[in-house]
């Protein structure tokens, strides 16, 4: 089923020309991986599916991203956002205990039964693979988790809300590779259920875990293709040279 | 010759660092041993707790509880007025207003911050005071509320610019973290920005409070300077400040009078300090 469509998307901020021209699929169930050099648009383009880049000034967008056939621009922004959660590229835990980490977004949607917050945040917990690691001290500050457990409770607490799209944002350039390994594992489990759209910068892992990857180069999306033919036969020079590590 | 130039000046330097030290020792030590004289008269406890205030009637009444409470009390109104209003008003300089809406106001509050205290006070008596009186039929409008109305004012411009830096430098993945979950801006900046900001608010607080608690002039003109301990926000109270400003020129050098205002300037010494220690300690956690 395709969740996101994409039709001539064009995102300026200011005068820079961010993402030129994309058209293109995200189909559900399946993870997509976006890769390519820095300033290549990728992060822009996943912010523009939960239209996180409304928040900077002088954003400008022409074209039109659809979340089931429905324009998101349509959608009321709150609700989008549930719908496509992200977790973010540094780990990203809010000041608050662990538990309330997880519980914050259950709460901003309006759910007040303690039990039921208590059932979804043990849930969500065992879904991100932290429960065991946490579950004896979760009204400790969330800062004092390890960088890979504070990822983990990010995406245990983007999953809380009920999302069906999970966007993510370099999820690891700040892990070390066992921490690494764990996120990929939670990734690849969860496309069971969800819309998985990951950007990277690590080539290898766009290889790992991609059922699809998307190269992007100075806004434009280059090719989009199942993984394993992105890797072993691109079909443009361009992917070629970045895949081999010839730049960026 | 260029060593001995290095020398010397270093050591200019080192003096000018430690004179703001040494007059603050000097100054401690001066309330100190002209203060403390007055307790060869009254007691300790019934300087701080005796209710009367009679320092030149036959001998000598000097229970300074109505001051500190006439103190506290404006204080309190003062706290109750600027700080909702303060924080409202830093969060939305901070977070909502429009770039061009927010230098405008960052600009006005610097401009109330420069309002001479008696320029306030001054106003105060002249519009504040006749409406205060007309809206409460009072015989006289010069009350603790009056005073509380106009130190809200001067705490204001403290609360507001300290606590919209501790905001603004909340980092600005917490409200994305807190957006991309579909939080509505409120919700954002309830559960998540202030939270996260919320030592540098409370040191805003703090600072602001301590501003307040150690004005004279503004609250000598407009709080009425009955030295009674006060039955309501409505009646006139006389501050420890505007006791010593009032009176100190009137007392006899070396008498029990003139050493009770000292003491009352180590009181109101204590309470500042306690303040901004406390505000300090909200600063430091946050770093």
């Amino acid at each position: 089923m395709v969740k996101f469509e994409i039709h001539d998307l064009n995102i300026w901020f200011g005068s820079a020309h961010a993402i030129k021209q994309v058209n293109m699929e995200v189909q559900s169930n399946e993870i997509l991986s976006v890769i390519g050099p820095s300033n290549s648009g990728k992060t822009t383009f996943l912010r523009a599916l939960n239209r996180l880049n409304e928040l900077n000034v002088n954003y400008k967008i022409t074209g039109a991203v659809e979340l089931e056939r429905e324009d998101v621009r349509g959608i009321e922004i709150e609700e989008l956002r549930r719908k496509v959660g992200m977790v973010f590229a540094l780990p990203l835990p809010l000041p608050l205990s662990i538990f309330d980490n997880v519980a914050y977004g259950i709460r901003i949607h309006g759910e007040k039964g303690k039990e039921k917050i208590e059932e979804k945040v043990e849930e969500t917990l065992k879904q991100a693979y932290l429960w065991e690691e946490v579950k004896d001290r979760l009204s400790e500050s969330a800062f004092k988790l390890s960088g890979g457990q504070q990822q983990r409770l990010c995406i245990a607490r983007t999953l809380a809300v009920g999302p069906e799209v999970i966007l993510f944002d370099e999820p690891c350039s700040g892990l070390d590779p066992i921490s690494t390994a764990k996120v990929e594992d939670a990734m690849v489990k969860l496309k069971e259920k969800f819309t998985i759209v990951l950007v990277t910068n690590n080539v290898k892992q766009a290889a790992r875990v991609g059922d699809k990857t998307a190269f992007f180069l100075s806004g434009e999306l280059v090719e989009l293709n199942k993984t394993d033919r992105i890797f072993t036969a691109p079909k443009d020079k361009r992917t070629d040279g970045y895949i081999r590590g010839k730049f960026g | 010759m260029r060593k001995l130039k290095e020398f010397v000046i270093e050591k200019l330097i080192l003096i000018c660092g430690l004179a703001s030290i040494f007059f603050v020792a000097l100054i401690f030590l001066f309330l100190l041993k002209e203060g403390l004289a007055v307790f060869k008269t009254v007691s300790p406890f019934n300087f701080l707790f005796g209710k009367s205030w009679y320092p030149i009637s036959e001998p000598p009444q000097l229970g300074i509880l109505p001051l500190i409470l006439g103190s506290l009390l404006v204080t309190l109104g003062a706290a109750i007025i600027s700080i909702p209003i303060g924080v409202g008003c830093a969060v939305y300089i901070a977070e909502i207003a429009p770039p061009r809406t927010k230098e405008a106001l960052k600009a006005g509050i610097e401009l109330l911050a420069a309002i001479p205290s008696v320029v306030l006070g001054f106003i105060g008596m002249v519009t504040l005071v006749p409406l205060v009186r007309s809206i409460f039929h009072l015989p006289t409008g010069l009350t603790a509320l009056s005073g509380s109305i106009m130190l809200a004012f001067m705490a204001m411009p403290t609360i507001v610019s300290i606590a919209e830096d501790a905001l603004y430098s909340v980092p600005k993945t917490y409200k994305e973290g807190a957006l991309a979950l579909g939080a509505t801006h409120w919700q954002a900046i309830w559960r998540v920005m202030l939270p996260a900001a919320s030592s540098g608010v409370l040191a805003a607080i703090m600072l602001g409070i301590g501003r307040v608690i150690g004005e004279t002039m503004a609250v000598m003109m407009i709080t009425g300077n009955a030295a009674v301990i006060p039955n309501s926000i409505l009646a006139p109270v006389r501050t420890l400040t505007a006791t010593i400003a009032a009176e100190m020129g009137e007392a006899v050098v070396g008498s029990e009078h003139y050493f009770a205002l000292f003491a009352v300037g180590i009181v109101l010494f204590v309470i500042s300090f306690a303040i901004n220690v406390t505000a300090d300690l909200f600063l430091h956690k946050r770093q």
